[in-house]
């Protein structure tokens, strides 16, 4: 008996570690946010901040905005470029290996380097900065997100189902509108928010790309936890807003994935 | 109406030139049950999906209603699949299950008109909801699943989801349905009450069922003809009486129900000699002592008593199994050599009793050997060594290193080691039928070449072996090369 506790007890003693780690700089930064964002300026309680951001009095919610926008649009190019590469990374299976390793390649750059560099070559071609830039940008930084959560799930399409709707009278696009699309349902599911999520936080893309014309949300939460502005609390209030927003969109996620489960066991 | 629908003619099919399916050709005629059987990688799938269009023949064409549809992609064809492990989309419930192919099917609307150009024009139009809904819910009524429609297909169970396979495929009014092993994942009961209303149903809809199985039982009880595969190949094509009667050759005795498989002589016309043994049977027209394979079925052998003047040979029991509709025995017969045979009748004996055994002269079937001895082209190494099959034999021959040489050997001198490493060249165990007294293997070398090998063991199929020749044994012969000319 005693020989059992001891196990046990060591087993689960492998996890304390990474329940510190969660603690120091997960749960206690989260702590420190939501304990500024109701701080004010002489250190008492407010609600100043929530009012300062929700009243758009610095624009915040307008950046909201925009960054919700073109995060959306980030998404969507994302999908149209995403879905035929993965379709036909999945569908020529034994070569395409060394493809979806191309794909992945980018990701291995620092996300810095590799946009500053992409900045360079639109300056050396003479590319204006501006909207389409950033959009590019972003999309060339997602682009992995989208494209490898749907390569997965088109994998692991059963190709008898395939054959079953060829077999009841569909052509090549009805196969692909009324079996494959609905069947890589998660995949899409999943990739529209492993890119919408970093995209509507990101920082920095924008402001590179866009020689700090175009603002994005990300972009101003840092500004709020600058030296030079140093409204933590406002900040703080903005960080609130994104957590609630990457909670809401994990929620839909599980929700229409929770439908798909039940589907795509079979 | 021509009554061929389908004609499969000198059809090829191989997969990085492994031959799956070799020069197979058969017609199936309309309203016809036709199975095909054999064991599993013996082609069968391949050539149903060949009709189905999933695949296309390496040579050969097919044509269906006199038409070629070897090229023709599977949505075209009027042809619909129930497929092995169902298919049915998880996106969907029952009924659009059902609807799937309904929902793109274009019908005749109206009369056809003569347009502005004097052509005679047919106008298209898709099924209505109702026209949907109406024959969905007659082909979910045709399955016994009314009440099912709104189902999602995971909460069926497995004989449920077969039933909407086959609704879903015979919805769309196919003018043949091909059935890939559709009862393989039913437990025997359910299996048993599906082959009925499968039955049933062919009757009913009078359409052509091809139908997919290794379970020879299956195939028996459904079928109005039978197609026996083996390697990619046609073994024998008929009713399922007369293969199980008259089987065509030794594999589809012993595929097709329980049999025992014996080596005899033909002494004359209707004389065959077993063991020592004359019997008195009904074939004619083989060589005088042709050495030929005889076929009796375990309930055509009687067993009476020792003094009975019925009979023919006398046995010692080995084993008695209570069967519920017969007793099951297996006795080792007196001759020259001893066979065993396995016995189905109501007598029970105890192990140990001497009988004796009646059969009646229709029931030894008697069939050509496929092969007497194995023969293998191969070269001289050196002088007393032979290469053949990639590999080199000790033998006893004085020709010249190079020479192009046949070599024999017979069934019985081919030894088989455990080991792969302990023999000469390595090969497959591809078949092992048992012949009263020993185990007639086929072994497929790695350059696939097939030795016949008489065993007194019985090997596991599939199972790797060595090859092994006493010297002695290897008959060479120096091939002319005028004969090759």
């Amino acid at each position: 008996m005693k020989k059992k506790f001891k196990f046990r007890f060591s087993r689960k003693a492998l996890a304390y570690p990474y329940m510190l780690f969660l603690l120091l700089f997960v749960v206690v930064p989260l702590v420190i946010i939501l304990i500024n964002a109701f701080l004010g300026d002489d250190g008492g309680l407010t609600l100043a901040n929530f009012a300062e951001f929700f009243s758009d009095a610095g624009g915040g919610l307008t950046v909201l905005g925009n960054s919700l926008i073109i995060g959306a649009v980030t998404t969507l190019i994302c999908l149209v470029i995403g879905y035929p590469c993965a379709y036909l990374l999945a569908k020529y299976h034994a070569s395409s290996k060394v493809f979806v390793l191309l794909f992945i390649l980018p990701m291995w750059v620092n996300f810095l380097i590799r946009t500053l560099s992409t900045k360079a070559i639109f300056m050396a071609i003479g590319v204006k900065l501006g909207m389409g830039t950033v959009l590019f940008g972003m999309v060339y930084n997602y682009l992995p997100y989208m494209i490898l959560p749907l390569h997965t799930t088109l994998v692991s399409i059963d190709h008898s189902y395939i054959e079953a709707a060829e077999d009841l009278g569909a052509d090549k696009l009805t196969v692909l509108r009324k079996t494959i699309i609905p069947l890589s349902m998660p995949g899409i599911v999943s990739g529209i928010t492993m890119t919408f999520i970093p995209a509507i936080s990101t920082f920095a893309i924008s402001e590179i790309l866009s020689s700090s014309k175009i603002f994005l949300f990300g972009d101003a939460i840092n500004m709020h936890f600058s030296k030079t502005t140093n409204s933590f609390g406002v900040g703080s209030v903005m960080s609130l807003v994104m957590l609630v927003l990457v909670i809401v969109a994990n929620v839909i996620t599980s929700l229409t994935s929770k439908d798909e489960e039940v589907s795509s066991v079979l | 109406m021509d009554d061929k629908i389908i004609e499969i003619r000198n059809v090829n099919k191989s997969y990085s030139d492994k031959p799956v399916v070799k020069n197979l050709s058969l017609t199936i005629k309309r309203g016809e049950f036709v199975t095909l059987l054999g064991p599993s990688g013996c082609g069968k799938t391949t050539t149903l999906r060949m009709i189905a269009g999933f695949e296309q023949p390496t040579s050969g064409t097919i044509l269906f209603n006199g038409a070629d549809i070897t090229t023709l992609p599977p949505h075209k064809r009027n042809i619909n699949t129930v497929f092995q492990r169902y298919a049915l989309f998880p996106h969907l419930n029952v009924f659009n299950n059902i609807a799937f192919g309904l929902k793109m099917k274009l019908i005749p609307d109206g009369e056809p008109v003569t347009d502005k150009k004097g052509n005679r024009v047919q106008k298209m139009r898709h099924l209505t909801k109702v026209e949907i809904s109406d024959k969905v819910n007659n082909a979910l009524r045709m399955v016994d699943l009314e009440d099912y429609g709104h189902r999602s297909v995971n909460s069926l169970s497995g004989g449920q989801m077969q039933r909407v396979a086959i609704a879903r495929a015979l919805v769309n009014e196919p003018q043949v349905l091909l059935l890939d092993e559709p009862l393989g994942a039913l437990d025997l009961k359910m299996r048993k009450d599906m082959q009925l209303e499968l039955m049933q149903m062919h009757k009913q809809l009078g359409i052509t069922f091809v139908y997919v199985t290794h379970d020879q039982e299956e195939a028996l009880t459904m079928s109005d003809t039978i197609v026996v595969m083996k390697d990619g190949e046609i073994q024998q094509i008929g009713t399922p009486t007369k293969v199980y009667d008259e089987p065509a050759n030794a594999f589809v005795a012993d595929f097709i129900g329980e049999s025992n498989i014996l080596s005899g002589t033909m002494v004359k016309d209707f004389c065959v000699d077993i063991s020592g043994h004359k019997f008195e049977c009904v074939d004619s027209g083989f060589k005088h002592d042709e050495p030929i394979d005889v076929i009796i079925r375990p309930e055509d052998i009687h067993i009476v008593s020792l003094t009975d003047k019925q009979c023919l040979v006398e046995a010692d029991v080995l084993t008695c199994v209570f069967k519920g509709d017969h007793y099951q025995v297996t006795a080792l017969t007196y001759g020259e050599e001893r066979n065993e045979l396995i016995i189905h009748d109501n007598v029970e004996v105890n192990a140990g009793d001497k009988i004796g055994l009646y059969i009646k002269p229709f029931d030894f079937h008697i069939m050509h050997k496929s092969r007497l001895i194995n023969t293998i082209d191969g070269e001289m190494y050196e002088e007393n060594v032979v290469e053949f099959c990639d590999g080199r034999f000790e033998c006893v021959s004085n020709l010249p290193e190079g020479t192009k040489v046949r070599v024999s050997v017979d069934f019985d001198d081919v030894e088989l080691t455990d080991d792969e490493e302990d023999g000469i060249i390595g090969a497959t165990i591809i078949s092992t039928i048992y012949k009263g007294s020993y185990w007639q293997c086929i072994v497929r070398t790695d350059t696939y070449y097939d030795f016949f090998v008489d065993s007194d063991y019985e090997w596991s199929i599939n199972d790797r072996v060595g090859i092994k020749i006493a010297p002695d044994k290897l008959i060479v012969e120096e091939v002319k090369d005028e004969e090759e000319v």
